[in-house]
């Protein structure tokens, strides 16, 4: 069945679980809760153990982790936002594990080269789009204070929520259907959460691209700097 | 963890005229190897040393998640990057199992944190010495955590029954702490030039320190003697060190590396390990706050419960809110 | 209880089916749904379960040690309720 791995469509994939696993783990000893260390620490193995098999299905993993220079990376410019408050790091959550839902479903439906990733990847972001749901709710709709950092927080990262549905070569789904789904599906749980839908655009006016094209955000080059030093400054070292 | 209910203390020393005679039950109860639950009686300074070193024990889990930390991000190998988030989670959790532990005798874990953030209760100092480079967290693992195996696994049989039932989870959730570390370190060892310079200098750096980690000598421990009749301690510092620098001496071998001592040596009359001198003026420096991470670690611990407190209010205030509506959809 | 401190939870855990659930330990949250999943992290992250019970601590009644002798003592001296108690001649099969 896995004949042929596309390329662009493990690297989208795997650099998304890559880099918002990355993100997550520096979470770790700053974390509101001790319950919500173990939390997302969880969320973001399980995005860790995507990442790797989807690296290796296309070469070798750290290679590609650690020695793509940033134009290289075809993550989405939202799983490489900075966590921000605790609010921002759940709307990411948020938006981005509805998606990957979606895509996981249709691509676990299916007898592409990703169904049997996407079968077991795909009850691991269950968990993850009700962790987020589920704090949605209570930030949203828990004190005033937490209602304004939601409100912030989901109009700052709304201009990113477009560029998830562009089509991946090698992806054989539904875009314009999940899309619809998705915006539903969010819409739901912001309302429950007594919050509104974003106003404004959905992507950014720039027509040099995004994340799927290699183009990335500000804080990004930062992020890859710190996460691929050790490794680069040892060429060829095993760890 | 026992159940709360049971978290309640026991009454007090007044409020019962036989007093005598439930002290005679659990010194007999201990003497016998039994166990102690949360509402038995139990003398008022026994409680409070289980609570000290309980919340001790906490405290330095959740501190010490952050020497650790301080590498995920840096990682050089995706595998190793799962294996150290993976460990820092178990911090956090066994962090929770302690503080769950404590709370049986009736202090809840805010006022725990509070101790540990207003620097009223302490944490194990090793966590204030610096993570400089990747060999680092190899070093944590493998002396480090070594030491803390070494001092906890006669913990799961310690006279209070929570906390051995919580020492028995931690430890055996803990035995790949020290196997990852010493696989860490060898990697670096048999490595490049760099790579092995590298992981010998963390060992020359933690090696001291972590036979530190057992504490002042048994002659100057001002709380063994006790803790060792109530059984909360089963061995003394010195024996647990002693125990630790002889598993250490041919792990080292094995690993290539030295241990940073030149008076360690064999000792065959006495079966052991000999081992130079410990610079305890720097023990009691770092005790006091003077090591070169306290400040760091404690403002660090500060901020994230501060910054953290909106949203456990929210959380709080949703809960009020909607309390009736769990119990509608669950009738 | 201030308003940022979350009640205590006792969690069970049925480790695997056909096996009833057994006290695991505790934690905090703030209501039951994340009671739950805080258990679920925290309790069975090495595959430790297949179901989890959460009941606020504050919901357990316990008997007390005071009562332990008139609760528990009683039941000591009564060997025949246990089949050992019984003497039946050998060779009697399924018995």
């Amino acid at each position: 069945m896995t004949t042929t791995v596309p390329t662009a469509a493990a690297l989208a994939l795997g650099d998304d679980a890559l880099v918002l696993s990355h993100r997550l783990g520096e979470w770790a000893g700053h974390a509101p809760v001790l319950e919500e260390e173990v939390a997302l620490a969880n969320i973001a193995l399980d995005l860790l153990g995507q990442a790797r098999v989807l690296l290796s299905t296309v070469g070798d993993e750290d290679e590609l982790a650690y020695l793509r220079e940033e134009r290289a990376f075809r993550n989405l410019q939202l799983v490489e936002q900075p966590n921000g408050d605790f609010a921002h790091t759940i709307v990411r959550q948020l938006y981005f594990s509805a998606y990957q839902h979606l895509l996981y479903s249709q691509l676990a439906a299916g007898d592409g080269p990703f169904a049997g990733l996407a079968a077991k990847a795909v009850k691991e972001v269950a968990y993850h789009r009700d962790h987020a749901g589920q704090w949605t709710l209570r930030l949203g709709d828990g004190t005033d204070a937490s209602h304004e950092r939601m409100v912030r927080a989901c109009t700052a990262l709304w201009r990113f929520t477009g560029e998830m549905f562009q089509p991946v070569d090698g992806l054989d789904v539904d875009w314009a259907g999940m899309d619809t789904a998705w915006l539903e599906s969010v819409e739901a749980v912001l309302r429950r959460a007594t919050l509104p839908l974003p106003e404004g655009p959905r992507s950014g006016a720039w027509s040099a691209g995004a994340g799927r094209q290699g183009v990335h955000t500000e804080p990004f080059g930062r992020m890859l700097a710190e996460m691929q030093h050790l490794h680069r400054s040892h060429p060829g070292a095993s760890w | 963890m026992a159940t709360a209910a049971a978290h309640k203390a026991y009454g007090t020393e007044e409020e019962h005229a036989g007093t005598a005679a439930y002290e005679r039950a659990f010194d007999a109860a201990v003497a016998a190897d039994g166990r102690i639950e949360p509402r038995d009686w139990m003398p008022d300074a026994y409680r409070a040393t289980l609570v000290r070193q309980m919340a001790q024990h906490a405290h330095s889990e959740i501190i010490g998640m952050q020497p650790e930390a301080n590498w995920i991000t840096r990682a050089p190998s995706l595998r190793r990057k799962a294996i150290l988030m993976a460990k820092v989670q178990d911090e956090a959790g066994h962090g929770l199992y302690l503080y769950s532990a404590a709370e049986t005798l009736g202090t809840s874990r805010e006022e725990l944190l509070d101790k540990l953030h207003s620097g009223r209760q302490k944490y194990s100092s090793i966590f204030n010495y610096p993570t400089l480079t990747w060999a680092d967290v190899g070093a944590i693992g493998w002396l480090v955590d070594g030491a803390a195996i070494t001092n906890q696994v006669p913990l799961c049989r310690c006279s209070y029954g929570p906390y051995a039932r919580a020492m028995v989870r931690i430890c055996k959730e803990e035995s790949f702490h020290q196997r990852q570390g010493y696989e860490l370190l060898l990697a670096l060892s048999r490595g490049t030039p760099e790579q092995h310079a590298m992981a010998q200098d963390a060992v020359d750096r933690w090696w001291w320190p972590s036979l530190m980690m057992f504490g002042p000598p048994d002659d100057e421990s001002a709380h063994s003697a006790q803790s060792m009749t109530w059984k909360i301690k089963r061995h003394s510092n010195d024996d647990l060190r002693q125990r630790f620098v002889d598993i250490c001496v041919p792990q080292a071998e094995s690993l290539g590396l030295t241990l940073p001592d030149p008076d360690l040596k064999w000792n065959e009359e006495r079966g052991h390990y000999d081992f130079g001198p410990i610079d305890w003026t720097e023990f009691k420096e770092v005790l006091k706050g003077n090591g070169p991470c306290n400040e760091q670690r404690l403002t660090q611990r500060r901020k994230a419960h501060e910054e953290g407190a909106w949203v456990r209010e929210a959380a709080a205030a949703y809960a009020a809110k909607h309390s009736d509506d769990t119990k509608a959809e669950q009738a | 209880m201030t308003n940022t401190d979350w009640p205590l939870w006792e969690v069970f855990v049925r480790s695997r089916r056909g096996l009833s659930h057994t006290h695991a330990g505790s934690l905090h949250a703030p209501d039951a749904e994340f009671a739950l999943r805080n258990a679920r992290d925290l309790y069975t992250r090495r595959g430790e379960g297949v179901s989890i019970w959460v009941v606020p601590s504050a919901a357990i009644t316990a008997s007390s040690p005071d009562e332990k002798d008139p609760f528990f003592e009683p039941a000591a001296d009564k060997p025949y309720r246990h089949p050992t108690f019984y003497e039946i001649p050998e060779g009697v099969k399924h018995l």
